[in-house]
């Protein structure tokens, strides 16, 4: 029998470095080819609106499946179990449906550039610039918050120094995003979807052999703190830390289910970016649903291994029974790292090290991509310098790349001291996702709408999140804090759509002729739709009959996982 | 099929962005570099599988030799994505003169 071992400090080999070079070889391959087919800025930024519906697909998962999101959602499956998987079940796949089916057409219909651009044409030029300076805030700091992240592993498990470590990872990044641009990004990202696929199956197989198969597991997860709950996934109460069973399931449904996860999905433009870039009407309403297909399955790859270095990893097991928050400064964060170093022999663990490495930088390459559409077309163009021809945004969109990458390389440092911050900074700009939810929906449904309810609404909503943040924070709102991100969301979404309501019985709306596309009533079915009136579309090319699918799964995984 | 474009008054001209050249359909076809990501990993991972592995890897896997199955899959899935990308080939660029391209399936 092989006794676990706990030194963070993993032993690759050369064959495991050969893997990983290999790997980024390819990766700046990728972005030298996709040079050549940049000669806009559309194509720079948009990838010229060509893509197939499954490459947009696999890279709008992929942006999605960062490293941070990893280790963190494994990190869960150390602590809760199976409730975890709400967070990509019920807290993801109706939103993602919804943006293929519903919003979609609307985004893709109003050839916008990027969600600013689709606020300008809805609502006025003040929102889209609000939103444009907001977002580009956060992508810089969430870029650097990845880029640190980054530092940190291959600190702990190679050795290598940070201030070695990220400079490298950001210039492999600009490389190629500098020189095959939203192309390359997104080739890259499908890319790093199959070989996180290749890191999580082997070692989900793996480690369920190492302990004893589905049902050991099982009986060793019941067996530690806190208890059975960890194999149902409702009522959850574990993972909400709400007691109540009722509230609980309330809390899950509503607060992740609906608000922060429509919040998302539904708005985030480094997300939706990827759909912009599809060649079609079609392809583009498929994309979210194509990726809501992986974003279903691969958390049973994410929950298992988590699960299982809970029962396997001393220090995990200890921590677990003790309750304390870390053992010999090993916290569930490290089960990832531990467990790969644990079951996988030199080769695999090659491809799974590529694997991770891969989904940091390709987490940095989204938020600088998107950073770059927003800030050339809504910031520089639309607002500080119209008016110039297309070669010049181009540059622009070049220089934004580098500038870029060199300030996330800043707040990734800065990140280093203000650890806590950084963390704050994330969940704070999570609430802004709140009430730019609130506004589509309302500006999506409700004509009557105007420009001016659209910025008031996002900054009220806004406002309101950042102060019941602060309450839950302090102490004067007593909940945990899961409840109270659930809290806050639900309160900048109410907040906004009420100001938004009352700021326009003030204030003109647009003239009907302007809102056509843009809003539900004065867009006729088949231009959603995107298809010729009684044109035959077979079933894997319907967003509707997919996105049915898909729905249907997840309730078959509930039922199986409840 | 496009929606009906609205006027807008008050926002900026973007046609001279609009109707810049585009390069964008010369785009390579990302399953070949898919397959080639795979075939090198596959054929890796079964020679490690098949000399390099230590009876202390076998255990550690819970007595599976994981490289040698991963590199048997992931030989398998390169085959698949070189096979799509030859029966259902890119389209060529509309314009190009482009010579030995396969015509095109869908």
């Amino acid at each position: 029998m092989i006794l676990a071992q706990a030194d963070l400090r993993l032993s690759p080999n050369f064959i495991d470095y050969v893997l990983v070079v290999f790997y980024f070889v390819l990766v700046l391959g990728i972005g030298v080819l996709a040079r050549r087919s940049v000669a806009s800025s559309l194509d720079f930024l948009l990838s010229g609106r060509s893509l197939p519906a499954w490459v947009t697909g696999l890279a709008f998962i992929s942006a999605n499946l960062g490293a941070i999101e990893l280790i963190g959602m494994i990190a869960n499956g150390v602590q809760y179990g199976v409730p975890t998987l709400h967070y990509y079940w019920i807290g993801a796949v109706p939103a993602m449906v919804f943006l293929g089916i519903v919003m979609m057409p609307f985004y893709y219909g109003s050839k916008a550039r990027s969600v600013p651009d689709f606020l300008a044409k809805r609502f006025n030029r003040t929102t889209q610039r609000v939103q444009g300076v907001l977002f580009a805030v956060a992508s810089v700091l969430i870029a650097g918050v990845n880029l640190y992240a980054l530092g940190l592993i291959l600190e702990a498990l190679l050795g290598w120094p940070l201030g070695l470590a990220i400079p490298v990872a950001a210039l492999v990044v600009l490389s190629y995003t500098f020189l095959g641009g939203l192309s390359a990004a997104i080739y890259n990202e499908v890319l790093q979807f199959f070989v996180i696929v290749a890191l999580l199956i082997p070692l989900t197989v793996a480690g369920l052999a190492r302990v004893g198969g589905w049902a050991s597991l099982t009986r060793q997860v019941a067996a530690l703190p806190p208890g059975p709950e960890q194999l149902s996934s409702w009522p959850g109460t574990t993972l909400t830390e709400i007691v109540n069973p009722f509230l609980s399931v309330l809390g899950i449904v509503f607060g992740l289910g609906f608000v922060l996860s429509f919040g998302y999905w539904t708005t985030n433009f480094a997300e939706v970016q990827r759909a912009l870039s599809a060649k079609n009407m079609s392809a583009a309403r498929r994309t979210p649903i194509i990726a809501a297909f992986p974003k279903a399955i691969i958390p049973l790859f994410i929950i298992v291994p988590g699960m299982i270095a809970g029962v396997l990893i001393p220090q995990l097991i200890r921590l677990k029974q003790t309750g304390a928050s870390s053992v010999e400064g090993i916290t569930p964060n490290n089960a990832l790292s531990l467990l790969m170093g644990e079951v996988l022999p030199n080769g695999i663990l090659g491809v799974a090290l590529a694997g991770l490495i891969a989904s940091f930088m390709a987490g940095m390459a989204a938020n600088v991509s998107s950073l770059n559409t927003v800030f050339t077309y809504d910031l520089w163009q639309d607002w500080l310098r119209p008016g110039r021809d297309d070669r010049y945004y181009l540059q622009v969109g070049r220089a934004v790349t580098v500038i870029g990458c060199v300030l996330a390389i800043g707040t990734a440092f800065i990140a280093g001291s203000f650890g806590n911050i950084m963390d704050y900074i994330q969940a704070l700009f999570s609430f802004f996702n709140a009430p730019l939810f609130a506004i589509f929906i309302l500006g999506l449904f409700w004509k009557r709408m105007t420009g001016t309810a659209g910025w008031t609404g996002l900054v009220a909503g806004a406002l309101s999140a950042i102060i019941i943040d602060s309450l839950v924070r302090s102490g004067v709102i007593d909940v945990s804090s899961q409840a109270g991100s659930f809290i806050g969301a639900s309160a900048a979404f109410i907040v906004g759509c009420a100001v938004a309501v009352v700021v326009s019985m003030f204030t003109a709306p647009k003239p009907d002729a302007e809102l056509v596309g843009l809003t539900w009533s004065l867009t006729d079915k088949d231009a959603r739709a995107g298809t010729e009136p009684g044109a035959h579309v077979s079933w894997w090319e319907s967003p509707n009959i997919l996105g049915a699918i898909v729905l249907a799964l997840v309730v078959v995984l509930y039922i199986i996982f409840a | 099929m496009r929606a009906h474009e609205p006027h807008h008054e008050d926002l900026p001209d973007h046609s001279a962005t609009e109707e810049a050249p585009s390069a964008a359909s010369q785009l390579f076809d990302l399953r070949t570099v898919i397959a080639i990501l795979f075939i090198f990993y596959g054929v890796c991972l079964t020679i490690m599988g098949l000399f390099f592995t230590t009876r202390i890897d076998i255990a550690k896997a819970g007595g599976i030799n994981i490289n040698l199955w991963s590199g048997i899959i992931m030989i398998l899935v390169a085959a698949g994505f070189f096979l799509w990308a030859r029966t259902r080939p890119l389209a060529p660029p509309p314009s190009a003169v482009d010579d030995d391209r396969p015509p095109m399936h869908h």
